[in-house]
């Protein structure tokens, strides 16, 4: 009875197995042109010198921290309205994701931050709003994991996250409305990108990698949850098969 | 909305007749307030500076307090489930519950507030936008929590996990609830702040009812 709900997923879990080894092979490409651009390609810049090179993965993983997040909230969406079973996974795989995304960009850009601010960390609007991001991706988490009947958590945490959603156009503009310490955004702007060339290159190549390995490592959560929840109805079924 | 009117008498009935739950929320909140002289030292400078800060982050915690009961006890005994049987929109108990919460929490701590911002040395014309913006954030603060209460019901470690819910989704209102009084006594004018603190408080009015009543919907399936 609890296997139709896995007719859909099955023909996920078959587009998976195929697609998942060409996008680990993209991912490492990607990591390894980016990482050789970034590290050694690029010059060092005329003020910052080479501490410049964090930008390559602090600017990426803060994008994918809020990238994550609106799928987690657009998942969460699609799980309540339709009710959609792999959206529902979707979420649940995207959130511990996403919370690394954002630590990662919280831990680079404090060591970025010591050298050029001369502080660890500062009460700034993008800080602090991405402090409060890794909340809500916890909080998520942990509700989640609240319920004994996983369906249930799953449904719970779908509207937290969908609540905290407001969060995500905050901390985007954060940096355009308060005058803060933080650069405002230099990429995605009106009138073209104020970074030069040949540190935007390894930039945009990093974040595609970062996008990519994203989509790599959903793949295979989603896989184990898939298979994680196989596994639990054929236990509830064998278990009421040993009432009878 | 006689609907509505019944639930809130019921609710402050029970609130009434049990008595110390709202006494409790106002003693905590002075309580926490009061720690600070002691954290941070009894120099009347220091104090009326933090004063804003301190005795927002204060309400913030005794309203959270209160929270964990909004829904739970009724949830446990079953009329929760009666409740959203009835013929009138879950959203509007929702709201009715709301308002109970901010009668027995949030209006004894804007009681309480002038007294705690003397004890705490705020300049004089801080009084004017504390006030104001306790009014105008405290019913937000009770809007969005009911959204956390309804969520956790059921679940493992409730009161742990609701701060933890409750606590990322306030800090838009005590961001602004402490600009206002800041603004105030640094000479400036608190209007801005006040109007996007009741900004919020409609917003609130308008999408956490809704959200409360899907969590509760969900919490009963």
């Amino acid at each position: 009875m609890m296997f139709h709900r896995f007719a859909n997923p099955t023909r996920f879990l078959r587009f998976a197995a195929v697609v998942q080894p060409w996008i680990a092979w993209i991912t490492v490409i990607l990591f390894s042109l980016g990482l050789y651009l970034g590290l050694v390609a690029s010059p060092a810049d005329y003020q910052q010198g080479e501490t410049v090179r964090m930008m390559y993965v602090h600017v990426p993983s803060a994008w994918m921290a809020l990238f994550c997040y609106t799928g987690l909230a657009a998942a969460c969406a699609v799980a309540l309205i339709w009710k959609h079973p792999l959206a529902e996974l979707a979420a649940k795989a995207t959130a511990p994701i996403g919370a690394s995304f954002t630590f990662l960009a919280l831990v680079t850009g404090s060591l970025w931050g010591k050298p050029m601010w001369g502080a660890w960390w500062v009460w700034d609007a993008r800080l602090t709003s991405m402090l409060v991001l890794l909340f809500l991706y916890l909080g998520y988490m942990a509700l989640n994991n609240a319920f004994d009947d996983p369906g249930r958590g799953a449904k719970s945490s779908s509207i937290l996250a969908l609540a905290g959603f407001v969060n995500v156009p905050i901390i985007k503009f954060s940096v355009d409305w308060w005058n803060t310490l933080h650069q405002p955004a230099s990429v995605v702007k009106m009138g073209g990108p104020a970074i030069h060339g040949p540190i935007l290159a390894p930039l945009l190549v990093m974040s595609v990698a970062f996008t990519t390995y994203y989509l790599w490592v959903l793949l295979i959560r989603i896989r184990r949850e898939v298979t994680a929840n196989k596994v639990r109805a054929l236990q509830m079924r064998q278990a009421t098969r040993g009432e009878q | 909305m006689s609907g509505f009117a019944s639930i809130v008498r019921r609710d402050l009935h029970l609130a009434l007749r049990q008595g110390m739950d709202s006494l409790m929320v106002v003693a905590f909140f002075v309580i926490a307030v009061v720690l600070f002289p002691f954290g941070v030292g009894p120099e009347p400078n220091t104090l009326a500076r933090i004063a804003p800060g301190v005795i927002w982050v204060a309400a913030l915690l005794s309203s959270l307090l209160s929270l964990e009961r909004l829904f739970q006890a009724d949830y446990e005994d079953g009329s929760l489930e009666l409740l959203a049987l009835q013929p009138i929109a879950l959203e509007i108990t929702v709201m009715a519950k709301v308002s109970v919460h901010w009668l027995t929490s949030g209006l004894p701590l804007l009681v309480t507030a002038p007294l705690l911002a003397v004890l705490m040395n705020l300049p004089e014309e801080g009084f004017r936008p504390l006030m104001i913006a306790l009014l105008l954030g405290t019913p937000s603060l009770s809007l969005i929590g009911a959204i956390g209460a309804a969520l956790i019901l059921g679940s493992r470690r409730g009161g742990i996990l609701l701060s933890l819910l409750v606590l990322p989704l306030y800090i838009p209102v005590l961001i602004f609830g402490v600009s206002a009084v800041d603004a105030a006594i640094g000479g400036f004018s608190d209007k801005p702040q006040l109007l996007i603190l009741s900004g919020l408080l409609v917003a609130a009015l308008a999408l956490c009812p809704w959200a409360g009543a899907t969590a509760v919907r969900q919490g009963l399936e």
